[in-house]
């Protein structure tokens, strides 16, 4: 019982324990950041290059749109493009 | 003031392109696009059935202004509306043009210049309060306008001698005062010009010359929804810093001509802050004023965008690509010219930059973005194209915009401005309404029943003025 109660009031072998577990749990919890943060950066690298790809194919296809509505005659459009001062 | 009337005029570039060697001069042109609009009114001057005006302005623009809009977003609606109805007038013309024995494109551009250093305008209107100094007003004002461009310009290709260059404002380099009272020469930020269509006692029109039209429905909403943010700020004495700038006209230029946007730019206390850092301060006081003294779910959703797109900007500009006007088109440029291995020297660069602007959907570049799902949208087009026919329901445009329904439906003839109806034969019966924010049309219903009655041609009445 006094045993007890001296643990139970010792705020040093308290606090140690507590130290202990709390960089136990850190421990695992780092390991587990570091596998899951490894998985995390490979998924996404891989996200990042099918983003990629898809932003690229999705240009690719929108520089085809603008090349069939596109004026043929873009520099003679231009230059007869003047208007008048307005407001 | 809680409650305010919005407008937005837009002067439309337009250029005839022959198909053989027949062509047509432009002033003919644009009178092909008036013909399809059915009115008693003068010719080239028209109200339509949605309140807003369509009429021929100078150096022969087609001009769009919006009906009173009591919100940022309903005004982005109707001026959406506006380039809705020109391209139908445009597909019309182009028709009638061909039956007139010349084969061509007419085409019509959402835009500010042409490449030889001409400008049209995009003119902004507020109602503000006439308690609050003008000159106060205008110098609270000067900063804000001067650095909104970063997320409100609408992108410009030009050349020097240097090479080819991209700017964010296609009005900053045609700018040259900071307060003045014309339009067509020494344009300035603000101009004076005070015609509130409204009792001028309570109201003054702020008139602001300085802004790029818009494509980008997201672009035009924080234009205009930040400038209302700001104004009522203002109107209720919030800002207190001096933010005064040593040489706004030069100031406009500099932001202008910078795409990174961080340029420093000088204050008359002789710091220097980048146009971000400007804007942040007009931000961080809305973000106070919304915290004290709350604002309607519009302006937060305004204030929300607005600190979005600045630290989009702090970061790096380029990740606007689907919001704001400048971005989106510079990026559209650069993918091309990439794919293609073509250089800025290129004259599809100009052509892309002009294009982008053209407000068919089928042929405008920005249109076949937003087609496309590459730009964010602010409306949906079932409610633009109710919007074509109707006007708003919580201001003065549906008094107007009813009343040409009926009167057309019944022959009768009118004539019409901002604030007054005038109708019958003679038009010696005449409706003022003065007040932008009346929607009660039972008295022109009222009236164009008694017309009907009683026949205006035998009628007596020889001048009959209804007030409200």
């Amino acid at each position: 019982m006094k045993i007890h109660a001296i643990l139970g009031r010792d705020p040093d072998s308290q606090g140690l324990l507590q130290v202990t577990r709390a960089a136990d749990q850190t421990q695992s919890r780092k390991t587990q950041d570091k596998e899951s943060g490894k998985s995390k950066e490979t998924r996404e690298a891989k996200d990042l290059s099918e983003r990629g790809k898809k932003l690229k194919e999705d240009m690719d296809e929108l520089v085809d749109e603008i090349d069939e509505v596109l004026e043929e005659n873009a520099e003679e459009f231009v230059k007869n493009y003047i208007q008048r001062g307005g407001e | 003031m809680r409650k305010r009337i919005f407008g937005l005029e837009n002067e439309y570039g337009i250029v005839f392109t022959p198909e053989g060697r027949k062509t047509l001069p432009v002033e003919k042109a644009i009178r092909f696009l008036f013909e399809k609009l059915i009115t008693t009114e003068h010719f080239l001057n028209v109200f339509l059935e949605n309140g807003a005006r369509f009429y021929q302005d100078t150096g022969c623009h087609p001009e769009y202004a919006t009906p009173e809009c009591a919100s940022p977003r309903d005004l982005v609606l109707y001026d959406r509306a506006g380039e809705r109805i020109l391209e139908d007038l445009q597909a019309y013309a182009e028709g009638k043009v061909r039956e007139d024995g010349v084969a061509g494109t007419l085409s019509i551009f959402k835009n500010n210049t042409d490449f030889v250093g001409n400008s049209y305008g995009c003119h902004e209107n507020y109602l503000v309060d006439r308690d609050v100094d003008f000159y106060y007003l205008a110098e609270q004002l000067i900063p804000f306008l001067v650095t909104r461009q970063i997320y409100t310009g609408a992108g410009k290709v030009f050349q020097t001698q240097d090479g080819v260059h991209y700017c964010i404002s296609q009005r900053a380099q045609h700018i040259y005062q900071k307060i003045s009272g014309t339009t067509t020469n020494d344009r300035s930020i603000i101009n004076t010009r005070d015609e509130p269509h409204a009792d001028r006692e309570k109201y003054r029109r702020l008139h602001v010359i300085v802004g790029d039209s818009n494509m980008s429905e997201y672009t035009n909403f924080l234009k205009v929804g930040t400038a209302a943010v700001v104004l009522q700020m203002i109107e209720d004495n919030f800002i207190k810093k001096d933010l005064t700038m040593r040489n706004p006209v030069k100031s406009i230029k500099d932001i202008s001509y910078d795409v990174t946007c961080k340029k420093r730019i000088r204050l008359d206390n002789g710091k220097e802050y980048s146009p971000i850092e400007i804007q942040r301060e007009y931000l961080d006081l809305a973000q106070d004023y919304q915290e004290r003294y709350g604002v309607d779910d519009q302006l937060k959703d305004v204030i929300q965008k607005w600190a979005y797109v600045l630290g989009k900007l702090e970061d790096d500009p380029n990740k606007l690509d689907r919001e704001i006007d400048w971005v989106i088109k510079r990026h559209m440029i650069e993918e091309y010219l990439d794919r293609r291995g073509m250089r800025w020297t290129n004259p599809r660069v100009y052509m892309m930059d002009l294009q982008f602007h053209d407000i068919r959907r089928d042929k405008g570049l920005f249109y076949l973005l937003e087609r496309t799902g590459r730009a964010e949208r602010i409306l949906n087009d079932e409610e633009i194209e109710h919007a074509k026919e109707h006007p708003p329901s919580d201001t003065r445009a549906k008094l107007r915009g009813d009343f040409i329904k009926l009167a057309r439906k019944n022959n009768i003839q009118y004539d019409l401005d901002w604030s007054n109806i005038r109708l019958g034969n003679l038009l010696n019966v005449r409706v003022i309404c003065n007040n932008p924010f009346e929607t009660d049309t039972e008295k022109v219903t009222e009236l164009v029943r008694t017309i009907q009655k009683t026949n205006l041609r035998k009628t007596s009445l020889s001048k009959l003025v209804i007030q409200s």
